[in-house]
């Protein structure tokens, strides 16, 4: 059993609204590969992941910020992303991650 | 759209198989578009009717060998065109592992399969030793001839089949029975002079030296493992590097990207159920 979908078909049942986010696309080096995905509910819980920890955080906002209404959107992480924002991948690959509300 | 979820999460229950298409490039619209795609039927929408059917097509395509892509096709499914852009999943059953020989070494193999997320099929034609007590992590326990049994069974190109006899009696007749599926590994345990021995009456049944390179035998990475625990990683390690394609050796004594790209897609199938 997939337990990122399991996880939020049970907040489903408990009105929570949630997020996920689904890596789509891996260039060079990434840490985990595509259909890896990581679940955020509204009241805060997380399950899975999408990398080996380093853009989790920075993915849990766009999850929020989903949930809230933001509409889908395709985000990418990678190491030229260091600098400017302070995410990024220590492996050197990017990392393409598709984040949209539980609407479906 | 609300039951979509509840009928992917369903199907993932019950392990049959199912492809979730959505779009994640597109014209205002289109983007976030889901599509839930089975063998026989589909639910939900990427846009459009005829977007659909391309998705559709293509998705039960890639559903077939478990693989998970992205797509490019036009506002109207188009093939030539890149207006959508559409990630389409797989998830599929988890893939077989079949063991013969039920010794101890098979009873540290099933556990090793288990953990790397494989159905564990064990068989053996002795009720002795075939028994739920000495294989606790085995999803089902086959009291069979194994070239008998494996006749019957369903393979694919994901199985695994590891022949752990290191008895000609069984290993040779489940070796030529394996050679006719397309399993993705086989694997014939035994010491040098065993798959020598072994070898030669393959030979002698008429099977090439063509078909004989698809056997990893002996089995095993060369890790120098000893106990059935450590044997299990060293086949365990092996199934994993064939089927990504790299050496097996140590990463601190090589350069370059750890993870490759077109390993990572095609382990995501598996992963992702």
């Amino acid at each position: 059993m997939n337990p990122v979908i399991d996880r939020v078909a049970s907040w489903r049942e408990e009105g929570k609204k949630a997020a996920l986010a689904t890596v789509v696309k891996v260039e060079r080096s990434g840490p985990l590969g595509p259909g890896t995905s990581m679940a955020v509910s509204e009241d805060g819980q997380v399950v899975g992941s999408v990398s080996g920890g380093c853009v989790e955080p920075a993915v849990y906002e766009e999850a929020m910020a989903a949930i809230e209404g933001g509409g889908p959107r395709l985000l990418s992480y990678g190491i030229s992303d260091d600098e400017a924002f302070g995410v990024g991948l220590t492996c050197g690959g990017t990392i393409h991650i598709f984040v949209e509300r539980v609407d479906w | 759209m609300a039951d979509l979820l509840s009928r992917w999460h369903t199907a993932l229950a019950e392990q049959s198989p199912v492809a979730v298409a959505t779009v994640i490039q597109g014209p205002e619209g289109y983007l976030g578009g889901k599509v839930l795609v089975f063998p026989e039927d589909h639910t939900g929408t990427a846009g459009n009717a005829e977007l659909d059917k391309a998705v559709v097509e293509t998705a039960r395509g890639l559903l077939e060998g478990g693989r998970t892509e992205t797509v490019h096709l036009g506002p109207r499914g188009q093939r030539r065109m890149e207006d959508v852009t559409v990630f389409i999943q797989s998830f599929a059953p988890p893939p077989k592992m079949y063991v013969f020989g039920a010794i101890d070494f098979a009873s540290a193999v099933a556990r090793a399969g288990k953990f790397m997320g494989y159905r564990v099929i064990v068989c053996d034609a002795r009720a002795v030793f075939a028994t739920r007590e000495r294989f606790p992590s085995a999803d089902e326990i086959v009291v069979a001839w194994p070239d008998e049994f494996l006749k019957t069974a369903e393979v694919d190109g994901r199985s695994v089949i590891a022949v752990l006899t290191h008895d000609p009696k069984f290993d040779v007749p489940v070796l030529k029975e394996a050679l006719e599926t397309p399993a993705g590994y086989i694997g014939a345990m035994g010491s040098r002079r065993t798959h020598d021995n072994r070898t030669a009456r393959l030979k002698e049944e008429g099977v090439t030296d063509e078909q004989l390179a698809r056997i990893s035998s002996p089995i095993g990475l060369d890790i120098g493992a000893r106990t059935p625990e450590e044997t299990a990683i060293a086949i365990a390690a092996e199934i994993v590097a064939l089927r990504t394609g790299h050496s097996g050796g140590r990463l601190a004594e090589r350069s370059g990207p750890i993870h490759s790209v077109a390993a990572d897609a095609r382990a995501s199938g598996e992963s992702a159920r």
